[in-house]
């Protein structure tokens, strides 16, 4: 019995992973409004995206008395949705995490940059509805910072 | 202003790394790479061959594990016919120590792979032929010019389920050139584990 209530609660203080197209990704999650939104592509499997995270746990930390936003949308397949979702609890990650499920690559890839290669970690920076810009690429924390504050001011 | 500067230095970076590399119509040229055998491989060793299916891929990038099969499909449908696959591991044994040359050979073993699987050690050749991840593929004819890059992109339209897949990009890419027609779909795009580069 008090496992299960210690369970319950446990499952009421986790993020849900939201599986979410592309058009939902524009019309639910990243708003027109004049709050900078910082959108990271990644995935379970992808050493270098899971090594740049906490840069990210840290810029929205750091600038988490602007309007800024740090939005992780995962690449991984819908099928690994209980993977990501395990590591989002492990890590106890606070910052939304989506799950992409947009169809053919080919298509989608360019509707977010079509400079992107499809190579991930890459990153968007979107404001006032519009792209800011789109980084195809590992950043370091100093990169990262001084581009979230060069977009808030 | 320092930190526009910073900007500007990484936005250029950015904007000069993008142009690198070969565009459709453009000649690639040769080089020579150890295979898992031990011995040296060139294009120019391929007398017989009609064009190239050049495949960056690595060991341990799921999504080029998901295409292995595939890839081995693309040789054994193709070689035959002139358009043999060379794969072509470019990544950072350092960072990503299952990329190694010893666990590219046991790989290769494993999956009894029909084609050379190469180690690009000092990452010239991905450089060259401008590849950003893994898979990324480069469909190469030969002409009287030389090596003309006629395709780059992605095996197929979806990674994650082989038999889900509608476009078989580079198939269509290859029967195209066999026919003697014009590639239709020049360039794709995929997701895939980005090349990491030697610090």
């Amino acid at each position: 019995m008090i496992n299960i209530l210690a369970l319950s609660v446990a499952l009421l203080t986790l993020q849900p992973i939201r599986v979410i197209d592309l058009s939902g990704l524009y019309s639910q999650i990243i708003q027109s409004d004049d709050t900078l939104y910082v959108v990271n592509f990644w995935a379970t499997w992808c050493k270098p995206c899971v090594e740049e995270m906490p840069y990210f746990f840290a810029a929205a930390d750091k600038f988490s008395n602007q309007k800024v936003k740090v939005i992780f949308v995962s690449l991984n397949s819908v099928k690994e949705k209980n993977t990501v979702q395990k590591f989002v609890n492990d890590r106890n990650i606070q910052q939304e995490v989506l799950l992409l499920n947009a169809g053919n690559p080919n298509v989608w890839i360019n509707e977010i940059d079509s400079s992107w290669s499809g190579a991930i970690p890459a990153t968007m920076f979107y404001k006032n509805g519009k792209k800011e810009l789109f980084y195809e690429g590992e950043f370091t924390p100093q990169q990262l910072d001084s581009i979230i504050q060069s977009k808030i001011n | 202003m320092k930190r526009i500067v910073l900007l500007l230095a990484l936005t250029t970076a950015l904007l000069s790394f993008k142009h690198q590399g070969l565009h459709i119509g453009e000649l690639a040229d040769d080089f020579k790479l150890k295979n898992v055998d031990d011995k040296m491989v060139s294009l120019a060793d391929y007398k017989d061959a009609k064009g190239f299916i050049v495949i960056f891929t690595c060991n341990h990038c799921p999504f080029s594990v998901k295409y292995e099969d595939r890839i081995i499909a693309l040789d054994k449908k193709y070689a035959k016919k002139g358009f043999p696959v060379i794969a072509i591991n470019p990544n950072d044994a350092a960072q990503y120590p299952s990329d190694d040359f010893e666990s590219m050979k046991k790989r290769a073993k494993e999956k009894k792979f029909t084609f050379p699987y190469l180690h690009d050690e000092t990452q010239a050749v991905a450089t060259g032929f401008g590849a950003t991840k893994t898979p990324h593929v480069f469909v190469l004819q030969k002409e009287t010019d030389g090596l003309v890059t006629k395709y780059i992109g992605a095996v197929d339209d979806n990674s994650d389920n082989a038999k889900a897949v509608k476009e078989k990009y580079v198939e269509a890419a290859v029967d195209a050139l066999l026919s003697g027609q014009s590639v239709t779909v020049t360039e794709t795009k995929a997701i895939g584990c980005s090349i990491k580069w030697k610090k």
